[in-house]
């Protein structure tokens, strides 16, 4: 059943309004799992799993004890013309949490989120990366509540859990205020901006359902899942550029390199040369890859896992 | 007056980016003004380019005081200004959320890092700043409530208000907050415009800064004595929402007096043509800000008032 959890009048005859979609199993249980997506405007890879996740538990009713609540548009403007931020304000929808009352507009909507969201189980927040870097399929916790959310991140079968990475532990963010609230919020990414990769989507949605199963409200089967690797800072190199140029990777994504092989270079196309090369520094997972070909000095290239062999 | 290189930024179509530091008078690092992080801050482009000339002139007739150095950097985000964009680059970030800056990390943070380090060690420092939504106001000076900050200094350049706002966890990453952060005494000056130059605005923001530059004893000049400010705490302001969105219709501008129930604004149909709503002061007042679009979204603020106590 879909619901308006907030809605306003825009200037010229429309209304701005977000939307839910209630699913309710046909048991008793009483939990509630909350799917969100859509804060930034240029990630759609939660939109797959939004899909997919509403058609299965329509199929099957029956397996499903509690109540699962998918948001796929947090901010419907920004996505309905791929923009990361909300349309005119410019602002990140993701620095305006937990909002205000009796605020200003998307003020007002982050509070109507929070308000909405509030009281759930578990709450998940589904991003792709943006236009610039790719993702694989990753769970991020902030340190700070690390110990109550690593046992549910494990579970969500993705590559890696990235504990501390600093978008995340931002107060102003959706997951900050609800994990604040008491509400376990784990935030998910994967792929880059606009994009769907299903490849990535289908890992976490067998993943969702891993999960909800652990929580008692699925009793269908789960494929078998794998166990992430739970890494800190500390264990993440950054490769940024240090020219401006173009950068042509060498090597594909989520695979295992050496160190001193050759990631990639950024080149000149007017002079026809390259002006640097990009070697890595340390061994490991290359788990995020630039795919925007333009770069300037301290654009990120990729980061690397360090220390991670293949087995 | 030496020209320095504060920070230079290198693209690959482009003219680098040089960052322009203007350097007059010689001996402690007295006053530092900075101009535009934005791309639509012409106003404050403006008022610094005058700074520049009026320093010139009063270095030639030997006005700066002996010891003291003061640096204006015109603009920092001149790449923007230069492609109709308010942020930084293709990411669209804004420096003014990037500081105290990194030399290590993305673009942003390196342009934030190297000009902090150049603009640090000032006793004050004065920006030209612009507010995150577009509107007028009441010339004003604006400090962030660090601790360390003080509206007693911040009267000294005798504009009608001095502002002190909270700092909310997405302030840290702004220049004033993290210039206070490093004991320079730091001002935002806000005059009424910002996408567009006002000349008699521009020539009172230039004559506050000469005169804090006069009071504290940094140069000689001829400057009558301004107002007295009176300091207001933002969160003490009365916001005024619209319930409506439409064509807006605003009948008063910043810095009006309105009595308790005086009509300020008009709400059209954008269809009919017809008043859809009237906004009326809830108090009396002075326009602190008005809302200056022509559109107008449900919610949005359409003026900020500042209560006025009666005798
Ligand atoms: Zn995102």
């Amino acid at each position: 059943m879909t619901e308006e959890i907030f809605s306003i009048e825009m200037p010229v005859g429309e209304r701005l309004i977000i939307r839910k979609n209630r699913i309710k199993g046909e048991g008793t249980g009483e939990k509630r799992l909350a799917v969100v997506t859509g804060i930034h405007g240029d990630e759609f890879e939660g939109q797959y799993i939004c899909y997919e996740i509403a058609r299965r538990l329509h199929e099957n009713p029956e397996l499903l004890d509690g109540t699962v609540d998918i948001y796929p548009a947090l901010n419907p403007l920004g996505m309905d013309i791929a923009d990361r931020n909300i349309p005119k304000l410019n602002m990140d929808l993701n620095r305006m949490f937990p909002g205000k009352e009796n605020g200003t507009t998307m003020e007002r909507a982050a509070a109507a989120i929070i308000g909405d969201l509030a009281g759930a189980d578990l709450c998940l927040d589904v991003h792709a990366s943006d236009i610039f870097v790719k993702e694989i399929p990753q769970v991020r916790v902030s340190e700070e509540f690390a110990e109550k959310l690593l046992p549910y991140a494990r579970l969500l079968n993705t590559d890696i859990v990235w504990m501390n990475a600093t978008a995340t532990v931002h107060e102003s963010t959706l997951a900050h205020s609800m994990n604040m609230l008491g509400v376990p919020t784990l935030v998910v990414e994967m792929g880059v901006g606009t994009r769907i990769d299903r490849g990535y989507g289908k890992q976490v949605i067998d993943g969702i359902f891993n999960l909800m199963k652990e929580l008692g409200m699925w009793r269908g089967e789960v494929p078998k899942t794998q166990f992430p690797v739970i890494s800190t800072d500390g264990e993440v190199e950054f490769i940024r550029s240090h020219t401006t140029g173009v950068f042509l990777p060498a090597i594909e994504h989520n695979h295992y390199v050496k160190k001193g092989s050759r990631l990639g270079s950024v080149v000149s196309p007017l002079e026809g040369k390259v002006l640097e090369e990009i070697i890595a520094e340390k061994s490991g997972l290359v788990f995020t890859l630039r795919e925007y070909p333009f770069v300037y000095e301290g654009a990120l290239l990729a980061r690397i896992l360090m220390e991670v062999d293949k087995n | 007056m030496f020209i320095d290189e504060i920070y230079k930024v290198e693209a690959p179509y482009r003219e680098p980016m040089v960052v322009k530091g203007y350097r007059f008078g010689k001996g402690d690092k007295a006053a530092c003004i900075l101009g535009p992080m934005r791309g639509n801050e012409i106003q404050q482009l403006y008022i610094c380019s005058q700074m520049v000339r009026v320093l010139k002139e009063l270095e030639g007739n030997g006005c700066i005081s002996a010891g003291k150095e003061v640096l204006v950097v015109p603009v920092v985000n001149s790449y923007a200004m230069n492609v109709g964009k308010r942020f930084w680059g293709v990411e669209g970030v804004d420096i003014n959320r990037r500081f105290p800056g990194n030399s290590y990390g993305e673009t942003a943070a390196r342009i934030a890092g190297g000009v902090f380090e150049k603009i640090k060690d000032y006793s004050y420092g004065i920006q030209l700043a612009s507010f995150y939504m577009t509107g007028e106001f009441v010339p004003h000076i604006r400090m962030m409530e660090t601790g360390y900050q003080n509206a007693s200094l911040a009267n000294l350049f005798g504009l009608p208000y001095v502002v002190i706002r909270k700092p909310k966890p997405i302030d840290t990453k702004t220049l004033n907050y993290n210039w206070q952060d490093e004991m320079t005494a730091a001002f935002s000056l806000y005059t009424n415009k910002n996408s567009e130059v006002d000349e008699a605005s521009a020539n009172q923001a230039v004559a506050a800064v000469l005169r804090f530059l006069t009071r504290m004893g940094i140069i000689r000049y001829e400057s009558h004595s301004g107002y007295i400010s009176h300091v207001i705490m933002e969160d003490d302001l009365t916001n005024i929402h619209v319930t409506s969105g439409g064509i807006f219709r605003g009948l008063v501008r910043a810095g009006e007096d309105v009595r308790y129930g005086h009509k300020m604004a008009e709400i059209i149909d954008p269809y009919e043509g017809g008043v859809k709503e009237t906004i009326v002061a809830p108090t009396d007042g002075i326009v602190f800000f008005t809302h200056t679009e022509d559109l107008i979204t449900e919610n949005d603020m359409a003026y900020r008032l500042i209560h006025r106590l009666h005798a």
